[in-house]
């Protein structure tokens, strides 16, 4: 079996029939890590004891007869979720040498499912970020090109899984930061409705925003994943108390009469040519399963980015005020004061971007712009909302690129933030309406990836799910391994 | 509207932060053109439109006043920078 392109199902199937053990697994996987990575940097943190000690406990329990569908299935965390006695850092320097003193409920629910961690991967600091660029342990690569960028902020999740150095690996998406990095790198990210998946133990960034979801090689690998992520959590205020369905079980319904949604916003001006060819293809690929399309119009896309650095930034100034050198994270060296405590250690501790969102934010909030800012932006939010609501009425999921160009280059947006930011033009929207948004591997411009997204009504992850399923069996973009991790 | 060298230093005091003064002008750069991009809200006509605070529509979920937790204190405080007989470190306040 080739490790570096198999399928969770693939790697289970494999498992459970006792041709591989989850140690011969784990230890290929950490070989890779330890050839590849260097390069790459899509870890910050590698745990081979933990891991060959989960390992030999999934071989005990497959031994058994025991375990479930993951049991034995080596992965890796994004560094935004607590893993309890292992070191967190959220891509910062703040928590540089943070231990977390409690796992996240999405990792206590994976290691009960008998998973296997790896490690931890690299992210934008506090996942603010496009490229993988503001994480203080260094830019991560892409596998397909070492010159760009992965996309952001779950760039070393994505780059770990589309070279082979995990069988898959969460993630947290916030503006787009789960679609736009597996669009970059070329696999499937999925990002659930707010308050599938818990937050409780994801370090927040915006808390009305954050979505913890999965980065895979496949549709049905981000099925199997989510069935154990999902799910009620009384430790999450915002967690939904929605049943949680079985994703697989409705994974190869027939396409035939699907309605998919094409806002014709989504298709205009300022979007690469190589990506709207790829769309394209994928969308007749769906018709040819006999989905019909529809134009539709989402008219207010055009101030989904800015009503979300308006809102992300006010809550991240709130929720990053918990960083005050004082309980855990970075201290500076000998104050004189409470208040030198305070701005040091945040600001040697926090990077650039962090402070510009931070300071945004709290400007954003700050006596006699309240209304003019804050109240405009959520107002706004309302009236997205009310688009994808309409949408939906006619149709059954909406489709377009998940990013507007390929990957970039190391450099080429990191003074310029505005550039930055539009690289998640098409999703954030899907944040501030809460909606589960998917990116499919969708063909290539040139050497570089290109991704399908589509997103779905509040919990319908089981239809986008089903889509991605059938337009992979159908196509084998999904299946390309970037020729350097051979 | 552009913001000067004195907003940015004041916003970041109020965020507790420390600029050095050498990026300031970068700072006060980025700022004014992300609020630029973000005026582009006032383009659109939100009268009578309920802000949005959830996605779902949620309200605060509530639950019996009881103590849940168990206490952990010396766990938590195992990773604070500066701790003695239970209590948190920081600079004289009061003098």
């Amino acid at each position: 079996m080739e490790i570096a392109t198999a399928t969770l199902a693939e790697l289970a199937a494999a498992l459970r029939a006792r041709e591989l053990s989850s140690e011969e697994l784990t230890r290929a996987y950490l070989e890779r890590i330890e050839r590849l990575d260097p390069d790459l940097n899509s870890y910050i943190t590698v745990t081979p004891e933990l891991a060959l000690q989960q390992a030999g406990a999934a071989d005990a329990d497959l031994a058994r007869g025991e375990g479930g569908p993951l049991t034995g299935i080596p992965l890796a965390h994004k560094d935004i979720f607590c893993t309890d006695g292992v070191t967190t850092t959220c891509g910062s320097r703040m928590l540089a040498d943070f231990i977390a003193p409690y796992d996240a409920t999405a990792v206590t629910r994976l290691r009960q499912a008998g998973t296997v961690l790896l490690g931890k991967t690299n992210m934008d600091e506090f996942a603010m970020g496009s490229s993988n660029e503001t994480s203080h342990f260094g830019p991560v690569r892409n596998p397909w090109d070492p010159e760009r960028v992965p996309g952001g902020s779950s760039g070393g999740s994505a780059a770990a899984v589309a070279a082979g150095l995990a069988a898959a690996a969460t993630g947290t998406d916030t503006g787009g930061s789960i679609r736009q990095p597996a669009a970059l790198c070329g696999i499937t990210g999925l990002k659930p409705t707010y308050g599938r998946v818990s937050r409780y133990g994801m370090i927040a960034f915006a808390s009305s925003l954050d979505q913890g979801g999965t980065l895979t090689r496949s549709a049905e690998d981000a099925a199997l994943l989510l069935g154990a992520m999902a799910g009620f959590d009384s430790h999450d205020s915002t967690s939904v108390d929605v049943p949680v369905p079985d994703y697989a079980a409705t994974l190869g319904d027939n396409l035939a009469g699907l309605r998919v949604g094409l806002p014709r916003e989504y298709f205009g001006d300022g979007i690469d040519p190589d990506v709207a060819s790829a769309v394209d293809a994928a969308l007749e690929e769906l018709r040819g399963l006999g989905a019909e399309t529809v134009e539709i119009s989402l008219p207010n896309s055009h101030l989904a980015v800015p009503a979300y650095y308006v809102i992300a930034p006010a809550e991240c100034s709130a929720n990053l005020s918990r960083f005050d050198g004082v309980r855990y994270g970075h201290r500076c060296a000998e104050p004189q004061d409470l208040e030198e405590l305070y701005k040091r250690s945040r600001s040697e501790g926090f990077g650039a971007e962090v402070k510009r969102r931070i300071m945004i934010g709290t400007y954003a909030l700050s006596a006699g712009y309240y209304d003019a800012y804050y109240l405009k932006a959520q107002r706004v939010r309302r009236l997205i909302g009310d688009d994808f609501r309409r949408a939906f009425a006619k149709v059954d999921v909406i489709a377009g690129p998940t990013a507007p160009t390929p990957a970039f280059a190391i450099g080429e947006r990191v003074d310029d933030p505005i550039t930055m930011y539009l690289s998640d033009i098409f999703t954030i929207a899907a944040n501030l309406a809460g909606l589960p948004g998917m990116s499919l591997p969708a063909g290539f411009s040139g050497e570089l990836p290109v991704g399908l997204q589509l997103i779905g009504d509040h919990f319908a992850e089981g239809r986008l799910l089903n889509v991605g399923h059938r337009y992979q069996q159908a196509t084998d973009w999904h299946r390309r391994l970037p020729p350097a991790c051979a | 509207m552009p913001l000067e060298r004195e907003d940015i230093e004041n916003i970041a005091h109020l965020a507790r932060l420390e600029l050095d003064p050498a990026d300031v002008p970068a700072y006060t750069r980025h700022l004014s053109d992300i609020l630029a991009l973000v005026e582009q809200l006032d383009s659109a006509d939100t009268s009578g439109v309920t802000p949005m605070a959830h996605p779902l529509d949620a309200v605060q979920r509530l639950r019996a006043d009881e103590v849940t937790e168990s206490d952990q204190r010396e766990r938590f405080q195992a990773i604070a920078p500066a701790v003695e007989d239970g209590l948190y470190l920081v600079p004289k306040v009061i003098d």
